[in-house]
């Protein structure tokens, strides 16, 4: 194992970060708020400690397998969300660095689950961290990285280990390309919104902070109600691109490449629009009683369905207080996420898709036991590696899961806090029901579950795999 | 450029390591996706599972913009339709692999008139000119020849006794009086690109260049000059090894052929009725005795598994036939042969990527003087190109000593009119020559690259 690799990557990106804190420095500079020099000094020191243990661990080898791609990942992200917590605590303004950390574990893995009870009192430097958090983190801080400069001979394997999605595979031969044309769609993406969302009146400010949190699926709001005071037209304009943040990446290369046809065969990109439709006219047909003109009725729901289901977790509504059925649909659409290769979390509908399709091959395996089922997604053979790995991936989904839920009921809270808040954060949605619904926060969380919920939306994130991997000893034994 | 490489056995695998390397984007295609997968896991390089033939598979992989399509499947025919539809779907140009002799003689001409192929490539015939060359000069352990054979660069070993340790280049030089250069030293792992004062010792390597008369001379002189071989044993029946004895029974030598397989001994005896072939089993040493492998002047190992050639020749040696060529296309296991004693190891793929590499290189460039030839020696660690000097070389017309070339480069020969030079300090390139540059850890695409 390439021990110095390892090492020397996460320096490589605390260098990035520490030279992207500066962007919120100079907002706060900007609005004249005191939390600048924070930032100032969290990135001098980050710098100055990234280039001495960068001097130091250089590499002569920078060959990396499966395994350091694995490990690189996880040790990446942790020290990240350590250094990304720093300015808050040095600000003063979320003094316990428990919560620092809580909040920026959950901006970096787009949860968007917060604990500050008034966010409005926040300084608007770090408000526009808590959002760049959410927007670097959606597409991965090591792709960014890696569209910027050439990290080693096989960056497959860290592209794997950081973007979400049972197969993950290349737009052009050269990763660096794959990860710059990712990049280029998701800030033409971003900046798209953030016109549409300043067309409809918004600040500059809050147009760009809510397009960030939005393009990560993040979800961090900036107003106590999310964003229920906007205009509806607002409202509508986030709506839309949750939708489109959802939805695959390769779906708009392909658009890009005139490949239509490609377009319209993918299975995952129906599931997604029809999971969608359908779960919003359940709910809006739930609700009827609830909200007396149509228009604000459809608005609500799909408004909450399409945050939801792109596990983005803004709210336009306390839907803590929708009846049961809704709340069971909702809870749904958050194990279920959204497309594979965006940036939302969840198990995501290719991996239900093809969970689908093994069931129904047994199925048929108990009718005819001599038949021979090949499974398809998007008009291509499934290597049986990706099924029994999805299958793999799922059991190990559901045991941590539960394993969370067990923590978490150590805390003083009723079984539906406790269901709800470990799938939102496990899935990276952020508001759940109860004591962590849309109207609360998680500050009345004990230390001890706000670091289960941390790692879980780590684990939620990485999909599992890296972190687990980094943690078991196996990977670590030399033989 | 974008390259498209059909095929990912294993000199489909080589070619994606060397091009990678070199910087272009490739994509792969194969069938198996266990085999995609291993090269999408080993280098950077996109992967595509399918049928290289299929329009749609060489849609995915954009081939519309490909520079270069290469095909390298184990079907001559598959490769000859997949670079057919390559071109038509617009890869500017196409390489296949065309192995099947039946395809090797006239019709090769009409096979690459009628796909508008850029280049067919016939590994086993390459090789087999190789074996041919060393054969004839059985001394050295590899030659390669360059600008139609007017000038030369062969790799012989050192031995303990050799008359050439203990003396710096330039006093060898003095010594001989024959125009030659050493160009490449390799000792041990490293390979140096030696000056006048390098001194060489026993077990290094060293590339010579000169003309093939002078290299003759040389080596009569150095105590190295073993007589041609004359009487060949070729163990395999393999397409090369048809190809190696067609070549050797033309010029009158006498070769056995010694093949397990029936009837694939029946095809070569009816092929070439002047050769004798044995049907047996090779790896039985008392066939070999019977067959007279101790009076034999070279033994040849060509069965299709590199293990077994490896096994063959280190048997050979070391029961004295003196010489001992063996094909092994793997290359770690090429290292481990060279480690086990076998100094004259041939590799079709190593011929194959050379000339595929140079192929790239020359279209890579717009202008300028291109690549003629390039050969990658001292254990692919060194290259030795060939230049055609155009008029807008920057180093013409100044003399060499007052060219700052850049490190570890070598000019290493020139041809002007048909005449060789062994260049000094004095002598100047000029257009219209071809120049042989060595060089260590560069890749140059033109002649003007070498200057500083």
């Amino acid at each position: 194992m390439n021990r110095r690799m390892i090492l020397y990557m996460p320096m490589q990106i605390i260098k990035v970060q520490a030279l992207v804190m500066l962007l919120p420095a100079a907002i706060s500079f900007f609005y004249r708020e005191p939390c600048a020099w924070s930032f100032v000094i969290c990135a001098a020191a980050a710098l100055a400690f990234a280039f001495l243990a960068g001097w130091l661990i250089h590499p002569e080898n920078k060959t990396i397998y499966a395994k350091e791609g694995f490990v690189i990942v996880a040790l990446t992200w942790v020290l990240m969300s350590i250094l990304g917590a720093v300015p808050f605590v040095l600000s003063g303004e979320i003094p316990r660095f428990v919560d620092a950390l809580f909040e920026t574990v959950s901006g970096f893995t787009t949860t968007g689950a917060s604990i500050l009870r008034d966010v409005e009192r926040m300084s608007r430097g770090l408000l526009f961290w808590r959002s760049l958090t959410h927007w670097l983190g959606g597409m991965g801080i090591l792709v960014f990285f890696m569209a910027i400069v050439n990290i080693s001979d096989r960056p497959i394997h860290i592209m794997r280990a950081e973007m979400p999605g049972p197969i993950v595979g290349k737009l052009a031969p050269k990763a660096r390309e794959t990860a710059k044309i990712l990049y280029m769609i998701y800030i033409a993406l971003t900046l798209l919104e953030i016109i549409f969302l300043k067309v409809g009146g918004m600040s500059l400010f809050d147009a760009s902070v809510h397009a960030m949190a939005t393009a990560g699926t993040g979800g961090f709001g900036i107003k106590n109600d999310s964003v229920a005071g906007y205009s509806p037209y607002l409202q509508w304009v986030i709506t839309v691109f949750m939708l489109l943040f959802g939805i695959n990446f390769n779906i708009y290369f392909l658009l890009l490449m005139r490949n239509f046809r490609a377009v319209r065969s993918s299975g995952e990109l129906w599931a997604y629009g029809g999971i969608f439709i359908s779960a919003t006219a359940v709910i809006a047909l739930n609700l009827r009683g609830i909200y007396h003109s149509t228009s604000e009725l459809i608005r609500q729901s799909a408004f909450q369905v399409s945050s939801v289901m792109t596990t983005t977790g803004f709210s336009t509504a306390d839907f803590d207080r929708w009846p049961g059925l809704s709340k069971a649909v909702l809870l749904f659409l958050m194990l279920i996420g959204a497309c594979a290769g965006s940036t939302a979390g969840g198990l995501k509908i290719s991996r239900v898709l093809i969970l689908l399709k093994a069931i129904h091959r047994e199925f048929t395996k108990m009718l005819h036991p001599r038949s021979v089922t090949v499974l398809r997604l998007e008009g291509k053979t499934l290597d049986e590696d990706v099924i029994s790995n999805t299958l793999t991936y799922f059991v190990i989904y559901c045991i941590i899961t539960g394993g969370c839920f067990l923590l978490i009921c150590l805390d003083k809270f009723n079984l539906e806090t406790a269901v709800s808040a470990t799938v939102a954060c496990f899935n990276n949605i952020g508001p759940a029901f109860g004591a962590a619904g849309p109207a609360q926060n998680y500050a009345a969380f004990s230390d001890f579950s706000k670091l289960v919920l941390s790692a879980a939306m780590l684990l939620g994130r990485l999909e599992i795999f890296p972190l687990l991997l980094a943690l078991s000893p196996v990977t670590w034994i030399k033989k | 450029m974008n390259i498209i490489i059909a095929g990912c056995g294993k000199m489909g695998t080589a070619l994606t390591r060397i091009l990678v390397k070199e910087g272009h984007d490739i994509t792969v295609i194969d069938s198996i996706p266990r085999k995609a997968n291993d090269l999408i896991n080993n280098f950077d390089v996109q992967g595509i599972c399918g049928n290289a033939a299929d329009s749609d598979v060489l849609e995915e992989a954009n081939v519309g913009k490909a520079d270069l399509f290469i095909a390298f499947t184990a079907s001559d025919e598959l490769n000859m339709l997949a670079c057919f539809f390559a071109r038509h779907l617009g890869a500017k140009h196409t390489i296949a692999r065309i192995r099947n002799t039946d395809y090797n003689d006239q019709s090769n001409t009409f096979i690459k008139q009628t796909l508008n192929l850029s280049m067919t490539l016939n590994p086993d015939q390459m090789a087999a000119q190789q074996m041919f060359n060393i054969l004839k000069l059985p001394s050295a352990m590899q030659i390669e020849t360059f600008s139609n054979r007017n000038i030369e660069m062969i790799q012989i070993k050192l031995k303990p006794n050799s008359p050439l340790l203990e003396m710096s280049l330039s006093e060898i030089r003095k010594r001989y009086k024959v125009p030659f250069l050493v160009c490449t030293v390799e000792r041990g792992d490293e390979v140096y690109i030696p000056d006048g004062s390098f001194v060489l010792r026993a077990g290094d390597t060293v590339g010579i260049v000169s003309s093939p008369a002078d290299i003759q001379k040389l080596l009569k002189k150095f105590d190295l000059l073993q007589k041609q071989a004359r009487s060949i044993m070729i163990m395999g029946g393999s397409r090369a090894a048809y190809y190696l004895a067609k070549k050797l029974s033309f010029i009158g030598n006498s070769v056995k052929i010694i093949d397990k397989d029936a009837a694939r001994c029946r095809d070569i005896a009816a092929l070439l009725p002047s050769i004798s072939v044995v049907h047996g089993d090779g790896t039985h040493q008392e066939l070999l005795y019977e067959e007279g492998i101790r009076s034999m002047d070279a033994f040849i190992a060509l069965t299709g598994t590199d293990e077994e050639n490896i096994l063959l020749s280190v048997f050979a040696s070391s029961i004295g036939v003196p010489t001992v060529i063996s094909k092994v296309n793997s290359e770690e296991l090429s290292r481990i042969a060279a480690r086990l004693g076998l100094d004259c190891v041939i590799s079709p793929t190593k011929a194959v990527t050379d000339l595929v590499t140079r192929y790239v290189r020359a279209m890579d460039t717009t202008a300028g003087s291109k690549i003629e030839t390039l050969y990658r020696v001292a254990g692919d660690k060194a290259e030795a190109l060939e230049f055609m000097v155009s008029a807008d070389f920057r180093g013409k017309e100044i003399p060499l000593k007052d060219l700052q070339l850049k490190k570890n480069t070598l000019i290493a020969g020139i041809v002007r009119d048909r005449k060789t030079i062994i260049p000094a300090g004095s002598d100047c390139i000029l257009p219209g020559d071809s120049v042989i540059v060595i060089s260590a850890g560069h890749h140059y695409r033109t002649l003007s690259d070498i200057i500083k």
